[in-house]
């Protein structure tokens, strides 16, 4: 299961400044172990100590925010967009 | 960058983990995503100082991330609105000292002008090209009008389906008001994505965001100055990001701490709508969890189902010993007509929204109605005119003679 991610500006130190780049997994969790393996410590920017998504980052699959969904559950279907949005926009 | 770009300002400082950040369009912090904050190096400031300023909220620049030149550069001149005291609709709530900070009158009709202002100087600072925002309606406005006044480049974004009336008033500022199929979390996330793409665009609540909020705190230091130097004793504010209500609280800690006022304990209550209350609904469960919601209510202007600042107002109000309450699209309606009719003040939804909040605060025991209390009204209601033109209109419609209108029982 291929999908794309796509990156935030305070992230992309991780990924030598692509906005956006591919990984795999069938759910959240999977495609977010996937994105950790290729960019060593991109994961702990988005998930906590504690393995839940950190309070103040929205993560989209498709165009759902996954907090609607399954949260790291979410199923990823091959070719999904994923996005990773700082939360703190707004108002 | 010049010196003294942002006035005292020293850098920004992540809110969450502390983390330090130099001065730039920069709004989360890099280690946990949490909001970046501005952090200054204050003077020495006195009352007289800031007395002998002009009537706008540049009279407390030296608080605000701003250079000491700021009222040389065409902006919209915001603020120092009216403290109204509310006699009337103190009684009909059985307040026994209440007052209203009355924002309909700034130059584009919200509270949201004082923002603005603070971040069209950030932008001049940063020198971006484009001031852009995503809205729900009023920050459009404010932003299309500053941005015309400062000659700058406009993109405002909003929901589809939001009020004529608020379309139409950011409309004629603006050429690029881009209307957005989907909620203003969608317009939101939009914003947000755009902002990491393009270089040289300043979008107030995004990535000038931090300079943007503290605009706010000028409500809390315009209350106390009106007041005689001297903080409420309790204080109702809408929530929609949580932004406003945070910030006040700030500028309420950031007066006490230079000595500008005494300090005393204060409660802050929080005011949202039933059909988008997630923080209201945190507060009532004991949760420090916001849950966000698909929001479905007459008030558009607090209809944020995400807030960015939701758990800070959870930590405001339970710290100070407030509440956060909401209430139903009736209530709304009946909180518009109760302001109007005991005050003449005419507000828009969120108004209705607050003085709808402050009478259920006052009905349940929870807000104090022997202490001195201020509602902030932020907008203005012919931006809203459909959400009660179905219920006032004309008493009668007769011929222009003395014995039709007799008939009338008007007399």
């Amino acid at each position: 299961m291929s999908v794309s991610v796509r990156i935030p500006t305070i992230l992309r130190s991780y990924t030598g400044g692509d906005s956006e780049v591919s990984a795999e997994g069938s759910t959240l969790a999977e495609v977010l172990d996937s994105l950790d393996a290729s960019y060593s410590g991109i994961k702990g920017r988005i998930v906590d100590e504690a393995g839940e998504l950190r309070r103040f980052v929205n993560v989209y699959v498709g165009n759902d925010d996954v907090r609607f969904l399954d949260n790291l559950d979410t199923a990823t279907p091959d070719g999904t967009q994923i996005s990773v949005i700082p939360a703190v926009a707004g108002g | 960058m010049r010196d003294g770009a942002f006035g005292h300002a020293r850098g920004l400082l992540c809110r969450e983990c502390g983390h330090q950040v130099a001065l730039g369009p920069f709004y989360a912090c890099s280690e946990c995503f949490g909001p970046l904050e501005v952090d200054y190096d204050f003077p020495a400031v006195t009352r007289a100082e800031i007395e002998a300023g002009p009537p706008n909220i540049w009279r407390y620049k030296a608080l605000l991330p701003v250079p000491s030149d700021i009222e040389e550069s065409p902006n919209t001149e915001p603020g120092f609105t009216r403290l109204l005291k509310a006699d009337n609709l103190g009684t009909a709530l059985g307040i026994r000292t209440l007052w209203v900070k009355d924002d309909s009158t700034n130059p584009t009709n919200s509270f949201k002008d004082r923002v603005v202002a603070c971040a069209l100087s950030a932008a001049r600072e940063l020198d971006a090209k484009v001031f852009a925002c995503p809205s729900t309606g009023n920050l459009a406005n404010a932003v299309a009008a500053a941005g015309a006044r400062a000659g700058i480049k406009t993109v405002v974004f909003i929901p589809a389906d939001l009020e004529h009336p608020k379309q139409v008033n950011s409309a004629v500022y603006t050429e690029q008001l881009v209307a957005v199929n989907g909620t203003y979390d969608d317009v939101n996330r939009l914003a947000s994505e755009i902002a990491g793409e393009e270089d040289g665009w300043a979008f107030v609540n995004v990535n000038v965001r931090p300079f943007y909020a503290e605009g706010s705190k000028t409500l809390g230091f315009e209350i106390a100055e009106q007041l005689g130097w001297r903080l409420p004793d309790q204080i109702v504010i809408p929530v929609a990001s949580g932004s406003q209500l945070t910030k006040v609280d700030k500028a309420f800690q950031e007066l006490i701490k230079l000595g500008l006022v005494e300090g005393k304990p204060y409660r802050i209550f929080g005011a949202q709508a039933t059909g988008c209350s997630p923080v209201s609904a945190a507060f009532k469960d004991g949760r420090e969890v916001i849950r966000p919601v698909k929001p479905d209510t007459i008030a558009k202007s607090l209809a944020i189902g995400n807030p960015a600042d939701g758990i800070y107002v959870l930590d405001i109000c339970r710290r100070t010993g407030g509440a956060i309450e909401d209430v139903n699209d009736d209530e709304v309606r009946a909180g518009i007509l109760l302001l109007a009719r005991t005050e003449g003040i005419f507000t828009e939804t969120a108004g209705g929204t607050t003085v709808g909040c402050l009478k259920k605060l006052v009905d349940t025991g929870q807000l104090d109605p022997e202490l001195e209390t201020v509602v902030i009204n932020t907008g203005m209601g012919l931006k809203t005119l459909d959400a009660i033109s179905d219920q006032v209109g004309p008493a009668a419609t007769i011929d222009p003679s003395y014995a039709a209108f007799s008939a009338t029982g008007l007399a």
